[in-house]
C-alpha cells in the first residue's frame, strides 16, 4: 500500500539557527531541509536569517549567499541562474519551481525550501533523478526517420508543422512537474511522469519523425501513460509555463484516433 | 550489520534503463480510457432521465412503476443506465486499486473482486428491472 507517514529514519527534526548579522533591517528566515548521508542522523530543518538588503532578489541568490557566507556545507545544484539549465529545481514555499526564477518577495513569511518531493535524496537539496533520466532515455527522444535527409540540406518543415512543437521544445527537463505529480509519487517506477510524456509528445508531434505509430505503441500501457488522471499539478508547477497535461491529453487523443 | 538494522534492504543491480523499460508496453489502456469517458457521457442524460422519472413517481405504488417500465423505451433506457453505471464503476474502482495497492497478489484479488462484484450487481439489477417490466 501507499505509505502515508515517513519511516522513522526520514522524520525531519529541528536543526540549527543562524541569526542575521547585527544591524540587519530587512531580515527573512530561510528554513532549509538538510540531510547528510554520512553522519547517520535524521534529516533536519536549519534556519538561516538573511538580510535582504545585502542579498540578490531570487531564492537562488539567498542560497548562494548562505553557502558563500554562512554555511559552506549547504549542498544544492545550480548552474545557469537564468532558468535554462533546470539544475536548481526544488520545492520552495510548498511548490516545485526553479530557485533562480523564484523571487524571494513572492513568498510571505519564512521561505521553506526542500528537495523535489518523493525522490531519493543524495544530500540536502540534491535529489537523485536517475530514474527520471532513464525513463526519458526509454522513450528514445531523438528523430527517427527511414527517409534519408536531403543531400544538400536539412529536413524541412512548414511553418505550421514547426508551430506544433511550440510549448514542447522549451522544456528544460527540470522535473518540477514530474515530482509534483501524485500519480508519479505512488507509481513512479512504472508511470513515466509528465516531463517524459511531454518529451514523448514532442517527438510524436514532429512532422519529420516517421516513428509515430511505434512511439504510440510503446506508450499504450495502463501504467506508462494512463496513470495520468489529469490532476494538473504538472501544469501548475512548470516554471517555464508549459502545459504537460495538455501534451498528455494529446497523446491519449491520438491513441483513440488510431482506433476509430 | 545483518539483523541490527530493522529497515529492509533490497539490492538492485539491474540498470536504471532496464528498470525503466520494465516489461515493456502492455499495448492496452486506450480501450479502458475511452469506455470510461463514453460511459461517463452516457450517464449524464440517463441519470437525469432516471431521477426525473423517480421524482415524478414519488409516492406511487409498485403498479405505477411496473406500468412505466412496461414501455419498451423506459425498460431499454433503464437497462442502458444499469450497464453504463456498473461498467463505469468497475473501471473507476480498478484504476483506484491500481493506483494505491502495490502488492501484486492483493491488487489482482481486489481487481477480480471489483469486476466480479460489478457483474453480479449489474445482473441483479437487470433481472429485477426485467421482472418488473416484462
Amino acid at each position: 500500500m501507499v505509505a502515508f507517514s515517513l519511516p522513522a529514519n526520514s522524520r525531519i527534526g529541528q536543526g540549527r539557527t543562524f541569526p542575521a548579522p547585527a544591524g540587519a533591517k530587512r531580515v527573512r528566515a530561510f528554513r532549509i531541509y538538510r540531510w547528510n548521508p554520512d553522519d547517520g542522523q535524521n534529516p533536519r530543518t536549519d534556519t538561516y536569517e538573511i538580510d535582504l538588503d545585502a542579498c540578490g532578489p531570487m531564492v537562488l541568490d539567498a542560497l548562494i549567499k548562505i553557502k558563500n557566507e554562512v554555511d559552506p556545507t549547504l549542498t544544492f545544484r545550480r548552474s545557469c541562474r537564468e532558468g535554462i539549465c533546470g539544475s536548481c529545481a526544488m520545492n520552495i514555499d510548498g511548490g516545485n519551481t526553479l530557485a533562480c526564477l523564484k523571487p524571494i518577495e513572492d513568498v510571505t513569511g519564512a521561505v521553506r525550501i526542500s528537495p523535489l518531493p518523493h525522490m531519493p535524496v543524495v544530500k540536502d537539496l540534491v535529489p537523485d533523478l536517475n530514474q527520471a533520466y532513464a525513463q526519458l532515455r526509454s522513450i528514445e527522444p531523438w528523430l527517427k526517420s527511414d527517409t534519408p535527409p536531403p543531400p544538400d540540406g536539412e529536413r524541412q518543415q512548414s511553418r505550421e508543422e514547426r508551430a506544433k512543437l511550440d510549448g514542447l521544445w522549451e522544456c528544460i527537463m527540470c522535473f518540477c512537474c514530474t515530482t509534483s505529480c501524485p500519480s508519479y509519487w505512488w507509481n513512479g517506477d512504472r508511470y513515466l511522469g509528465p516531463a517524459v510524456l511531454l518529451q514523448a509528445y514532442r517527438w510524436i508531434a514532429d512532422s519529420r519523425d516517421e516513428a509515430t505509430g511505434e512511439r504510440l505503441d510503446a506508450l499504450e500501457d495502463p501504467f506508462k501513460l494512463y496513470r495520468c488522471h489529469t490532476i494538473m499539478n504538472c501544469t501548475d508547477s512548470c516554471p517555464k509555463n508549459l502545459n504537460p497535461a495538455k501534451a498528455i491529453a494529446s497523446i491519449k487523443q491520438l491513441m483513440v484516433e488510431r482506433r476509430l | 550489520m545483518a539483523g541490527s538494522d530493522p529497515t529492509p534492504q533490497v539490492v538492485i543491480r539491474r540498470s536504471q534503463l532496464g528498470r525503466a523499460r520494465g516489461l515493456g508496453s502492455a499495448r492496452a489502456g486506450s480501450g479502458h480510457w475511452w469506455v470510461q469517458r463514453v460511459t461517463a457521457l452516457a450517464l449524464v442524460p440517463l441519470s437525469l432521465w432516471f431521477i426525473a422519472n423517480m421524482m415524478r413517481m414519488e409516492g406511487s405504488g409498485a403498479e405505477t412503476v411496473a406500468r412505466w417500465l412496461h414501455g419498451p423505451v423506459s425498460l431499454v433506457l433503464l437497462l442502458c443506465l444499469i450497464i453504463a453505471s456498473f461498467w463505469h464503476m468497475a473501471l473507476g474502482l480498478c484504476v483506484v486499486i491500481e493506483d494505491y495497492v502495490h502488492r501484486e497478489s492483493a491488487r489482482l484479488a481486489l481487481v477480480l473482486a471489483v469486476r466480479g462484484g460489478s457483474v453480479v450487481l449489474a445482473l441483479l439489477c437487470t433481472v429485477a428491472a426485467l421482472r418488473l417490466g416484462l
